[in-house]
């Protein structure tokens, strides 16, 4: 190559490859950014809920036994519709507002059961005990059993289920 | 710092030797034509990168495919962009292979000593082919249920055999959750192996022989 073509600041070999370079980082940018998005754009989205839950009449629920009523709420999870299951511990007393205790145990989110023998909550997942008052008797949980939010009507029972 | 992590991993994995051999070896004095390969290798590996981000969302199945695919446009942010690229770089990567296929042939590159890199070629246009005609089948719509419907009926017209591919193709006579599952199948696992295999001696035969020169009047 003639000497008045030639750069005096870099040659060919170097040029090419600071192109090459800069194209090839700008392309996986372009491409690259947009697929972090798109990884964890469905962790974003809100899919909670934020309804009251008709439980009926209180009639249905004893004095001093915690009585479990189930529901399902349908969600959409992408293309999916489906149908997730809610249980909730009525707790009735003579002259007090029900308590309502959410059936998921504090620990990991396993589902407790009533044991009318021994008057307690019981989590099989990892043998946790709670008390009819929701408080931890022995075990891993970290707090007592939550408790959902009420509204009497009449003699109607509602619970306040928010999620998301 | 950077440089003697370098010299340290250089020493041991051999990455100067590794570089000198593919990029820095001897080729004669070249044409545009001469970048369709490496044209259809970056196509390729985009497809590898968009098909695995895509199985993220994608399911294979009747009742899912086509609301999955619709999700995928509609409720995962740039979801079209990748979906995108993956439909419209198959029809290029078909393109650049092809016309790739036509350099090396009116250049008369395939001759000796070059012959088996022409064959695992031809071992590789088919199975782009086959990513394609399996590819086409998943979004379970329409028209991918019409052409894989029309697709395997002409390869049941082949004599004596027809009958027996048509059914190995579609899993069974018709076209069913079957046909699309295997397809999938065929799609992710089976010719994508195939495919690195044949690239890779392919590429191997390209740096071993070095690449042939354009042709004069002598040759």
């Amino acid at each position: 190559m003639p000497s008045k073509y030639r750069s005096p600041v870099m040659d060919r070999r170097s040029f090419v490859k600071i192109v090459t370079a800069s194209l090839g980082s700008m392309m996986a940018a372009i491409v690259g950014l947009p697929v972090i998005q798109y990884f964890i754009s469905p962790a974003l989205g809100k899919t909670g809920s934020d309804d009251w839950i008709s439980l009926g009449s209180l009639d249905n629920f004893p004095f001093d036994l915690p009585t479990l009523f189930n529901f399902n709420i349908t969600q959409v999870n992408g293309w999916e519709r489906s149908s997730m299951s809610y249980g909730a511990f009525v707790l009735r007393k003579e002259g007090q507002d029900p308590i309502v205790f959410s059936d998921v145990c504090t620990h990991l989110s396993c589902r407790v059961n009533w044991d009318e023998e021994n008057k307690e909550f019981h989590c099989p997942c990892h043998n946790a005990f709670f008390d009819a008052n929701g408080e931890v008797v022995s075990g891993p949980p970290p707090r007592p059993l939550d408790q959902y939010e009420i509204r009497l009507d009449g003699d109607q029972l509602f619970i306040h289920l928010t999620e998301g | 710092m950077a440089e003697n992590v370098f010299s340290w991993l250089d020493e041991r994995l051999g990455l100067k030797a590794i570089y000198d051999t593919i990029l820095d070896r001897k080729v004669p004095k070249v044409n545009w034509w001469f970048t369709l390969g490496s044209a259809s290798l970056f196509l390729g590996i985009m497809q590898g990168i968009t098909g695995m981000l895509l199985s993220v969302y994608y399911v294979p199945t009747p009742d899912h495919a086509y609301d999955s695919i619709t999700f995928i446009m509609t409720g995962v942010q740039f979801g079209w962009l990748i979906r995108g690229i993956h439909h419209w770089g198959a029809s290029l990567l078909i393109l650049t292979a092809f016309i790739h296929m036509l350099r090396v042939f009116f250049y008369g590159a395939y001759k000796y000593p070059r012959e088996f890199t022409w064959i695992t070629g031809v071992g590789l246009l088919i199975s782009a082919l086959g990513m394609g005609f399996t590819g086409y089948l998943l979004p379970w719509n329409q028209r991918s249920y019409w052409a894989t419907t029309v697709g395997s009926e002409i390869a049941g017209t082949v004599p004596w055999v027809g009958d027996f591919i048509l059914r190995t193709l579609r899993g069974g006579t018709n076209l069913s959750a079957l046909t699309l599952s295997r397809f999938f199948s065929l799609h992710i696992w089976i010719f994508p192996a195939i495919i690195l295999a044949t690239v890779g001696t392919h590429l191997y035969l390209v740096i071993r022989l070095g690449i042939s020169h354009i042709p004069d009047k002598d040759s």
